[in-house]
């Protein structure tokens, strides 16, 4: 078997030109974006009816004072019931709502106007207000708490979060999948692999919805971050990794370097992109279509069927293709597959630049449902690490099902148990999974240990 | 512009309060990674369980006549102190136990995702609002280590500060004596433990797990006794952090507190008796020091605000720390002052 390759000396010039390219992109940008950037620390304020029918409220007017009593910022709830409120710096700041601009027949529970909410650096930190509505003669009607749902009603609100789940197990599918094949491939657990998502977000809002950039159409710019990940995947495996392996360092070693790349290109990234979480321009407000009990908004949808053809795509590629017959005997066993003519170095430069890629397209995506942010690659890397174990170390498949499994636990947890415990239940059916079948759903046994 | 002030920052953050925490942890993840080469990323963790142990205890009771959150209250409340750290230490051997059973006997890479994935679930699950009555969830609980500062002998006016330039308060010193003593208490003991021979089947698993198997050793069970004492060490360094800001919040133990410590001993020198206590110095003088040079910097005009705003000081320094990660890992992974020798664990 023969795999086409750039020759090593080749491999030099593109290592320059892309350490260039990156530089360039970095230096052109950080000042016009530095000056765009929201500045680190905020408070978001929330005003809402809690209960299954949960009513946000716009309006109201809320401020914020420091420990010292001056009002450091202010303004009003959108339509959603919220507003955040930039700060100059970390610290301890009491949010205030105005009661007198609350909504007609409403109060606030407990008569609680005030919260006193610790900032920390770069952190975007939250105060909830809860109203409770009130009778004609101002007694408080009980718009019930989710506790007190029967059973009947969290059942109903299954098929609704099931759908939610497969969103999201897709998304952790497409970034799992090059974090299981880098493992499988070198045996490294990519700590910095969450930074791959983060990075095609932000290029995708650099190029979409910066001020800065040219304010392409998000299909654009989603593609153009694919391509930018597709590179950093390559540059990372050709500028540190390659050299690395060639000096014999270990894979322990290279685990805690990976921890460290992770920091370095979080927070370049931060400070690019600054503290804030920001939205694209496209696919916004959209209406929800109903299908029986699940209704969905044309975006999740397309980003459901997206990620599965991208998912069926890679499958194929790996069933049919030369390159991912190499790539699955190089994951079985590499010493073989070297004997056999494979060019290893050339596959694994193949595994780096589609994990790139495929976590920066995931990333593109995961912008689009929750906003961009430069901690979001960094949340997402346990998700994807309990998909890749759940399906079984270093098998493309199994990171697919295994991150499905994921999304979905996550999401239907929401119906019975509390929303802030939703990622805890995932990681506790990974820990499970490890006493019970270690390697994984779909893993093939073998002795470890 | 003012260059000293580097240094004196750089001094006070080294022998700081938060030094102390970070040197009790790192020793203790000493043990597990320099020592028994275990892959624990879930030290906070131990810090977590140890910190909230002796705070929930400790805490004072709600009165009578109490606000709506006070009320709810729930669990133990206005122990003597030194009780709140025996329960903080078995908290910190539960989870150890909790954790080790199902990992101990899987590959490193293994253990180190499942640690990371329960430093977590322990802050979701401290900071949601089911546990509110029990934790306080988001808020914390406050003015629990009453205890510990009644007995400071230190006076502790708005007029006593101490050592000079670095401006220590009468609290922080206590804080800084009691810690330092008991680092070197650690210290001295860890190197006694590992001279044992206790600590030398240790680093032969840590060398070679199969050939302590092959002699007879049960090296689950000396895993899981690292894993506990490591973890407790860990616990001690929650509860020096939570006594001396008289505060515990679960979003204090992030991740990368972890990693931290991971610097500071690989810094340095992993498996080495000094290495922690040496790193946790080098560590806070060059981040401290490097924070207040780029201030200073700024402020003097030499750099314009431009090129680098005050608020990016504060990534500034975290690629700082990862750099020094990837750097010593990848050149010097003995760290500066560590040896060679001790650093072989790469077999697996």
């Amino acid at each position: 078997m023969r795999l086409t390759w750039p020759s090593p000396g080749r491999h030099r010039s593109v290592r320059l030109a892309l350490g260039g390219l990156l530089v360039l992109i970095a230096v052109v940008l950080s000042p016009q974006m530095a000056a765009a950037q929201d500045g680190g620390e905020a408070i978001g304020v929330r005003v809402q009816t809690p209960g299954p029918d949960a009513v946000r409220h716009a309006g109201v007017a809320a401020a914020i004072t420091d420990a010292n009593g001056e009002q450091v910022a202010s303004g009003v709830t959108d339509d959603n019931g919220e507003v955040e409120l930039g700060l100059p710096g970390p610290g301890d700041y009491v949010a205030s709502i105005d009661p007198a601009t609350l909504p007609e027949g409403f109060v606030p529970r407990d008569g609680v106007v005030e919260r006193e909410t610790s900032v920390q650096a770069g952190r975007t930190a939250f105060a909830l207000f809860a109203l409770d509505a009130t009778d004609a003669e101002g007694g408080i009607i009980d718009t019930g708490t989710p506790g007190e749902r029967t059973f009947a009603d969290k059942l109903e609100s299954v098929p609704q979060l099931f759908v939610d789940g497969i969103k999201l197990g897709s998304i952790i599918a497409i970034t799992a999948i090059g974090l299981s094949l880098i493992f499988g491939a070198t045996g490294l657990v990519n700590f910095a692999h969450g930074e791959l998502v983060t990075l095609g977000a932000v290029v995708a809002f650099l190029f979409n919805a910066s001020t800065a950039g040219p304010q392409w159409h998000l299909i654009i710019a989603a593609l153009i971050a694919t391509v930018v990940g597709a590179g950093a995947g390559t540059g990372l495996e050709v500028g540190v990794w390659a050299p690395l392996r060639k000096r014999g360092v270990g894979l322990i070693s290279m685990l805690v370097i990976s921890i460290g790349l992770s920091f370095i290109i979080r927070n370049v990234i931060q400070i690019i992109y600054g503290g804030g979480t920001r939205p694209y321009t496209n696919y916004n407000i959209q209406s929800a279509i109903d299908i029986g009990p699940i209704s969905i908004v044309p975006r999740d949808l397309w980003i459901i069927v997206l990620s599965f053809v991208v998912l069926v795509a890679v499958g194929l590629m790996l069933q049919k293709t030369k390159i991912g017959k190499a790539l699955r005997a190089v994951a079985d066993n590499k010493d073989l597959a070297e004997s056999s003519g494979i060019n290893v170095d050339a596959v694994i430069r193949f595994v780096w630049m589609l994990g790139g890629a495929l976590s920066a397209f995931g990333g593109v995506l995961l912008g689009t449902t929750e906003q961009v942010n430069f901690n979001m690659g960094f949340n997402l890397l346990l998700l994807m690490f309990a998909g890749m174990i759940l399906g079984g170390l270093g098998t493309a498949y199994g990171a697919m099902v295994g991150s499905l499994v994921v999304g979905v636990i996550s999401q239907v947890s929401t119906a019975f148990f509390s929303v802030q415990l939703k990622f805890v239940w995932a990681l506790v059916i990974l820990i499970i999974v490890l006493l019970v079948k270690p390697q994984g759903i779909l893993g093939k046994a073998e002795r470890f240990g | 512009m003012d260059l000293t002030n580097v240094l004196v920052d750089g001094f006070r953050q080294a022998f700081g309060t938060d030094a102390v925490v970070f040197a009790l942890a790192a020793i203790g993840l000493n043990i597990h990674f320099g020592y028994t080469g275990l892959l624990n990323f879930g030290q906070v963790g131990f810090m977590l369980v140890g910190a909230y142990g002796m705070a929930i205890m400790s805490r004072p009771c709600p009165d009578v006549a109490a606000t709506q959150s006070a009320a709810s209250q729930i669990g133990p409340c206005g122990q003597p102190l030194l009780l709140g750290v025996l329960v903080g230490i078995i908290l910190a051997i539960i989870l150890a136990l909790l954790l080790g059973a199902p990992t101990l006997r899987l590959r490193s890479d293994y253990l180190a995702i499942t640690t990371i994935a329960a430093g977590e679930i322990l802050r979701f699950v401290f900071r949601a609002d089911v546990s509110r009555p029990i934790t306080n969830s988001v808020f914390g609980i406050q003015q629990f280590a009453g205890d510990f500062f009644g007995v400071n002998p230190f006076p502790d006016g708005s007029e006593d500060r101490y050592f000079g330039a670095l401006n220590y308060s009468g609290q922080q010193l206590w804080v800084m004596v009691v810690g330092w003593s008991l680092v070197l208490l650690l210290t001295l003991w860890t190197w006694s433990l590992m001279r044992s021979p206790w600590g030398r089947v240790l680093k032969s698993i840590r060398e070679d797990e199969d050939a302590a198997r092959a002699l007879g050793k049960n090296v689950f069970s000396y895993k899981m006794q690292a894993l506990i004492l490591g973890g407790i060490f860990g616990a001690l360094g929650g509860m020096f952090l939570a006594m001396s800001t008289q505060a515990v919040n679960p979003d204090t133990y992030i991740t990368v507190r972890t990693f931290f410590a991971y610097v500071i001993i690989i810094l340095g020198g992993a498996g080495t008796i000094w290495g922690p206590v040496v790193g946790t110095f080098i560590f806070f003088f060059l981040t401290a020091g490097l924070d207040t040079l780029l201030r200073e910097l700024i402020e003097g005009g030499v750099i314009s605000e431009s090129i680098i705003a005050t608020e990016e000081i504060g990534p500034i320094r975290f690629i700082l720390v990862g750099l020094m990660l990837a750097l010593l890992m990848a050149f010097r992974p003995q760290g500066i002052f560590g040896n060679k020798e001790e650093m072989l664990l790469d077999a697996r």
